[in-house]
């Protein structure tokens, strides 16, 4: 079984789009969807939800304020600045469980807390592994760790071949959760000058877990430039390239009714040339 | 500093990534001549691509992590067992620090009866401040394979002018980043696209604002697409929608090469002064 990431680097790129055409064209996979606090691969795979698991971050801590004397200790701790006229922000509470060790009178509760959902789900192209992180809330690597071990042990069971897990912007925390342990990424990105920046970025993040990098230039034709620049950056860092993609408003479309672009209509420009990627993706894989 | 506008803090979110965030704080902070533009997304920071700042200022982002005196150590357990991000491991006679899930809260050091722990500076990123022209623009950036964005963020946030009128630009998303970076702003701007992508991730967003008690509205980027989900759900929930940009090629080629483009088409400078006229009716 292999596991593969779709990344950007900067958000908007087309991460989702390529993921569900992926899904639409893959046999025998299954899918995550890692961006659990702006989570969109749902839109266009349209999953049923079999299971419902609900997902704990930390602990919350609360203060009795009938127990509580006011002496201050735990404002004076809390490096979060969590603690406010003796009650505790749950916005800004890491759950670090401080102030509840070091409270003179034991007044600090510490209660488990449900930070979101993870949900396993059908969608007609295969079995889904996906998450709901409540809005504001830390922890969406755990939670993204948590959407990957579903969807592998899921993947296991079911003998798939396959997991194609859709990941988030940027390069923190829920970022390296979703490249943990894969087998390679694939990076879509824009060419604009913001895209190429975040692009080298997330390049650097996965050289720095060791994970190889294949890139897909999307809207490719917004800026040809631009497209060149990044053609030479791959070729110099012997990256793949797996195509380009042309900008399309067949794709907004195809969102709009809720289908992969490819299912919507196989002969746009866009889904051919992703079609193309796909095939040529598949090779990657199966040679390495 | 020069602080000839009214103090007013707004902030430019969106929940969905790439829906120009980066384009409408940069254009409302050159048209309304705004004292500073703060970007508060440290993994991926764009806005400087777009002013070229000269370099005024570049400091480290430090956290502190703890460091075990295993002279001292008598491996108890004690701070491993109290550690609730799993960043100390005791096994027999060894002890570790896996320094990159620390999240220095200093409860380790606090826990240990013999006093075997001490409190070291890690670097996790930096910031940079800038000038271009007149605009202050500071910004961070998080080491590659750092997990911990929200300490660069608040150190981004230090460097606020609080006499000045600023612009700050927030990561994408809903997650804690985001309530750092929009946390203490008088407003907030969502920038949104009008497809349900745009839509599912404002409706999101939007909650995280409302929570924090924070005015918002909406402006529809690539207006003309997709549909009229956006739309709707902006009125259901009364969120005014105060602009729209409609899609068009001139302006995502201006934004491909990293130019901001208010400076190319002076046209729409009118209408970012109208938006801020706009905000501060809506908070009266």
């Amino acid at each position: 079984m292999k596991q593969i990431t779709i990344l950007s680097g900067k958000g908007g790129t087309g991460k989702t789009t390529i993921t569900a055409c992926f899904a639409a064209l893959s046999e025998n996979a299954l899918f995550a969807d890692c961006d659990v606090d702006a989570s969109n691969l749902h839109l266009l795979l349209n999953p049923i939800v079999k299971e419902t698991i609900e997902f704990k971050g930390l602990n919350l801590a609360k203060i009795d304020p009938t127990k509580c004397i006011e002496c201050g200790k735990c404002m004076e701790l809390c490096r979060f600045n969590a603690i406010e006229d003796f009650k505790v922000d749950p916005i800004h509470c890491e759950g670090c469980k401080v102030c509840v060790v070091n409270c003179p009178v034991e007044a600090i509760e510490f209660n488990e807390r449900v930070c979101g959902h993870a949900y396993i789900s059908e969608t007609k192209y295969g079995p889904m592994s996906h998450a709901r992180l409540t809005p504001g809330m830390e922890n969406s690597g755990k939670l993204v760790t948590l959407v990957r071990q579903n969807a592998s042990k899921l993947a296991e069971k079911m003998a798939k071949v396959l997991v194609l897990v859709d990941g988030s912007p940027g390069i923190g925390c829920p970022v390296i959760a979703s490249i943990a342990n894969i087998d390679a990424a694939v990076v879509v990105v824009e060419p604009t000058l913001s895209g190429i920046h975040d692009l080298k970025r997330a390049v650097e993040l996965l050289d720095h877990f060791e994970v190889t990098p294949f890139v897909i230039i999307n809207k490719y034709d917004i800026n040809e430039e631009n497209t060149i620049d990044l053609e030479k950056y791959c070729t110099e860092n012997s990256i793949v390239l797996l195509g380009n993609v042309p900008f399309d408003s067949t794709v907004t479309k195809a969102m709009v009714q809720g289908v992969p672009v490819v299912e919507f209509d196989s002969k746009a420009a866009s889904s051919k040339a992703i079609t193309k990627i796909w095939e040529s993706f598949k090779e990657h894989l199966l040679t390495d | 500093m020069t602080t000839t506008n009214n103090p007013l803090k707004i902030v430019v979110a969106s929940g969905k990534g790439g829906t120009g965030k980066t384009l409408v704080a940069v254009n409302l902070a050159l048209s309304v001549n705004a004292n500073q533009i703060i970007d508060c997304d440290v993994e991926e920071p764009n806005d400087h691509i777009f002013l070229n700042p000269v370099e005024t200022k570049n400091e480290k982002v430090q956290i502190l992590v703890p460091e075990i005196n295993e002279d001292k150590c008598t491996y108890c357990r004690k701070c491993a067992e109290f550690c609730q991000f799993n960043a100390l491991f005791i096994a027999g006679e060894t002890a570790m620090v896996f320094k990159e899930l620390c999240h220095s809260c200093g409860g380790c050091k606090l826990i240990c009866p013999e006093d075997a722990i001490t409190e070291k500076p890690r670097a996790i990123g930096e910031i940079t401040v800038g000038k271009s022209e007149e605009i202050e623009l500071v910004y961070g950036k998080l080491n590659i394979g750092e997990a911990l964005a929200v300490p660069i963020i608040s150190a981004v946030k230090e460097h606020i002018n609080k006499e000045g009128l600023v612009v700050l630009d927030s990561p994408p998303g809903t997650a804690c980043p985001v309530v750092e970076s929009v946390d203490g702003s008088d407003y907030c701007i969502m920038v949104t696209e009008p497809t349900p992508f745009g839509l599912h991730d404002l409706e999101v967003a939007a909650e995280v604002v409302m929570q924090l008690g924070i005015p918002l509205g909406v402006v529809v980027n690539f207006a003309g697409i997709g549909d009229r989900g956006v739309y709707d759900f902006c009125e259901k929930k009364n969120i005014p929608v105060i602009m729209e940009i409609p899609y068009d090629r001139r302006i995502a080629e201006l934004y491909s090469n990293g130019i901001s483009f208010t400076a190319e088409m002076p046209e729409w400078k009118p209408r970012f002064q109208e938006l801020l006229k706009t905000i501060r009716e809506q908070i009266k």
